[in-house]
């Protein structure tokens, strides 16, 4: 191990970790059975992992499968750890760190989208604006009035990132992300 | 078979799935959301259910049972309270890898998340400290997750599982579906052959090994006597020194020669002082916990470590190994008997010479030795003289939490798996009696020994009722110090001998407790008068209470303190009261 660990004068050992923490996103393909989000979820904030997103949603009806994708943060080890937990859940079939199969595909890092509802309030200057960035990041208008927009963005969260910083000046009143849904490319499955 | 024939009340379908899972006896407590099936318990004779005095006994029963019998151990409780109290053996069942099926009643399906009576969210809370659970929402499962429920308990790392079954469920009528019709989860296959490749890899390791030794643990025991057996042919071919966690003691004979004794914080000299310097570890169901590995950056700096394990989370998650093997430790032990045959020629038994002469010199530290005293029993002679007076019997020991556990483990010597039944990896201070009540259901002629403390005892002695009503003659050794000793020992380690609320101060007479719920009371204060006293509560054919006063101040020696690697243990010889003081030092103190 690489961590430092130090007397703690009980009867435990507390290590101070010297690992950099890495951002890796993993898909968790489990069985739709009641609490089984519960149960993921449980494991990260009973470990003390980090979870920074989540998405999920049944993909496969007829088998009951749901794919869950979890963005988090730590170290190679706690990272490893995390999938070795998650595989153990009984309900759990298979868990593929994306981040790492995409470096082993020879890739910066999977494919990462995410969906946002955008609310905009404005009238006049601020109103035109808001629709010319709007196209400029293909968003599109779902709903309008004469005094608001409600925009629908797909992308990189950092462009969705982007867009919602540059319609903060514009009126922004409110915003919707769905998370990440994340594949790694190439004609393999997870 | 016809539609009608497999028709039942859930409640039928429990006691069926229990009997066709080879069930024969529960450990329970009735009440309001369980009636049902309390119902059908009275209505068959096949199971046998024991009545507790509190769930919290039921669960650490069924532990003692599945440990000391290789098979499930079944738990009954009603909803709420019943359930909450189980939390404590399922979370000490998870921790130690006992497999055990609790079935908790529940309350009607349509009024689950009304508050009402006796109500509690029992999947919610039991999802962590459980391997897996289910709330049986259409009694047409309710055979399928029952035989499931069993599979999972006891598949890959054993562990609890709960079962939450709403009374509306135990009332209804659905379908028996036996456990041969039902298919398992596809999610959950768990992995027992090991990659070969590995293993060969693992014996090219051990063949050139000048400094060897091997880690046993827990995992052995789990995975039944053919694992003991093959760790000893292991042992024996191979000439390796081998040492035990505290969960694994007995896989291999603590009178076998290769032996050094348990390791880790209280460990001997010699076990700690062989993982410390080794070149080659082997790593055997045992999951490098903290109270065995020391400082983890001082941990067997210069070795190369096998790690055989069924659990993938268990490696590489405290310590990197080299070489990791994935299976049950019983099948892996198989492989690595056959191919280390076939490799035998070839390895150079001499090499291991000057390492077993560096064992003997740590040997020599004598590292258990206390100051025997004629006057006061102390309490390590204490557990020795119960040793020597009962192992030529069918004896099974099980332990409370706390410093009598530790001596327990020093000087009772086990030559078979299953024999001892202790509260490792939670540390549950009440565990051992209704353990030991479990054992004996299991094992009606045995000598069961609960080796406990006076605080320890007082935690689920309420269960003396229970032995009382079904005659099952465990005894219970009190070590009498009146301390909570192992939390004096660290007040004295780490908070100035301050010894903030570890006396008690107003102690029943065990004798008369004893006697009050129909037991044997049995007090002894004297060296001399030990033995008679002993040989008396082993013959006496009833519960027994042993009142064994022993030296209220002695302590739990050797023993790695805080923050130190496993060469820098206090031996009892060096451990004054000044050394203990100074242990660990003020900058440790400070820290929590």
């Amino acid at each position: 191990m690489s961590a430092h660990l130090q007397p703690t004068g009980s009867a435990y050992f507390i290590a101070k970790e010297t690992e950099l923490a890495e951002t890796h996103t993993l898909s968790v393909l489990v069985d739709n059975e009641p609490g089984v989000l519960a149960r993921v979820i449980g494991l990260f904030s009973g470990r003390g992992y980090n979870i920074e997103s989540l998405t999920v949603s049944e993909t496969e009806h007829e088998a009951h499968l749901s794919r869950i994708t979890i963005v988090t943060r730590g170290t190679p080890h706690v990272l490893e750890q995390i999938k070795n937990q998650l595989e153990r859940l009984v309900p759990v079939h298979r868990v593929v760190d994306l981040t790492v199969r995409a470096a082993g595909l020879g890739h910066d890092r999977p494919v990462e989208r995410e969906l946002a509802l955008v609310k905009v309030h404005g009238s006049g200057e601020h109103r035109v604006e808001a629709l010319r960035l709007a196209d400029a990041f293909r968003a599109s208008v779902i709903d309008a009035n004469i005094d608001h927009f409600v925009f629908e963005i797909t992308g990189k969260p950092s462009k969705i990132e982007q867009f919602i910083a540059i319609m903060k000046p514009l009126g922004l009143i409110e915003v919707c992300r769905t998370g990440i849904a994340a594949m790694n490319r190439g004609p393999q499955g997870m | 078979m016809s539609g009608t024939e497999n028709q039942m009340t859930g409640a039928e379908i429990v006691l069926q799935a229990l009997k066709d899972n080879g069930v024969e006896h529960i450990f329970g407590y009735p009440g309001g959301a369980v009636l049902p099936i309390y119902d059908e318990i009275f209505q068959q004779e096949e199971i046998q259910h024991i009545l507790v005095r509190h769930e919290q006994g039921a669960g650490h029963m069924a532990e003692g049972y599945a440990r000391s019998t290789g098979k499930v151990g079944v738990m009954l409780v009603t909803s709420g309270p019943g359930a909450t109290n189980a939390v404590t053996p399922l979370q000490d069942a998870l921790m130690d890898s006992i497999p055990l099926v609790c079935i908790s009643g529940q309350v009607p399906t349509p009024l689950i998340g009304s508050d009402a009576f006796q109500e509690c969210d029992t999947v919610g809370i039991t999802r962590p400290c459980t391997k897996h659970n289910w709330l049986v929402k259409d009694v047409n499962d309710l055979a399928r997750i029952i035989h499931e429920a069993f599979r999972v308990a006891q598949s890959g790392r054993p562990g609890p599982v709960v079962v939450d079954i709403p009374k509306d469920i135990q009332f209804a009528t659905g379908t028996y579906t036996p456990p041969s019709a039902v298919p398992t989860q596809k999610s959950y296959q768990p992995k027992t052959q090991g990659d070969l490749k590995k293993i060969e890899e693992a014996i090219a390791l051990m063949k050139t090994a000048r400094q060897p030794v091997i880690y046993s643990g827990g995992g052995v025991i789990n995975s039944g006597p053919q694992a003991s057996h093959f760790l000893r042919e292991l042992v024996e071919l191979t000439g390796f020194p081998i040492t035990s966690t505290l969960m694994g003691l007995g896989a291999y004979p603590a009178s076998g020669k290769n032996w050094l004794g348990m390791l880790g914080m209280h460990g001997t000299y010699e076990a700690n002082m062989a993982m410390h310097d080794c070149d080659v570890m082997v790593c055997i169901g045992a999951r490098f916990d903290d109270r065995i590995t020391g400082r983890l950056n001082a941990f067997s700096p210069n070795s190369k470590k096998i790690h055989i394990d069924i659990d993938p989370s268990s490696i590489n998650k405290n310590v990197r190994v080299d070489v990791p093997i994935l299976g049950d430790v019983g099948n892996v032990l198989e492989d690595m008997v056959r191919l280390w045959r076939a490799a035998s020629k070839t390895v150079d038994k001499a090499r291991l010479n000057d390492w077993w002469g560096s064992i003997a010199k740590w040997r020599a530290r004598n590292s258990l030795a206390y100051t025997p005293n004629d006057d006061v029993i102390m309490p390590q002679y204490a557990i020795q003289r119960l040793y020597e007076l009962s192992k030529d019997r069918d004896t099974y020991i099980t332990t409370e939490v706390g410093q009598h556990q530790m001596w327990a483990a020093q000087f009772f010597g086990f030559e078979q798996p299953n024999r001892w039944m202790t509260s490792g990896g939670l540390g549950t201070m009440g565990y051992g009696f209704p353990a030991a009540i479990g054992v004996q259901v299991a094992h009606p002629e045995s000598l069961v020994i609960d080796i406990a403390g006076d605080a320890s005892i007082q935690m689920c002695i309420q269960e003396m009722s229970c032995a009382v009503q079904y005659g099952l003659p465990v005894k219970i050794f009190i070590l009498n110090n009146q301390y909570m000793g192992m939390v004096r020992q660290w007040q004295q380690l780490l908070h100035g001998n301050r010894l903030s609320h570890s006396y008690t101060e107003a102690m029943p007479d065990f004798v008369k407790l004893a006697e009050a719920y129909g037991g044997v009371g049995i007090r002894c204060e004297k060296p001399g008068e030990l033995d008679d006293a002993i040989r008396r509560m082993i013959d006496t054919p009833a519960p027994v209470i042993f009142d064994c006063r022993v030296a209220n101040l002695a302590n739990c020696f050797p023993m790695i303190p805080s923050g130190k690697a496993h060469n820098e243990m206090l031996l009892p010889d060096e451990a004054t009261d000044e050394a203990v003081a100074n242990a660990i030092d003020a900058k440790g103190r400070q820290l929590v």
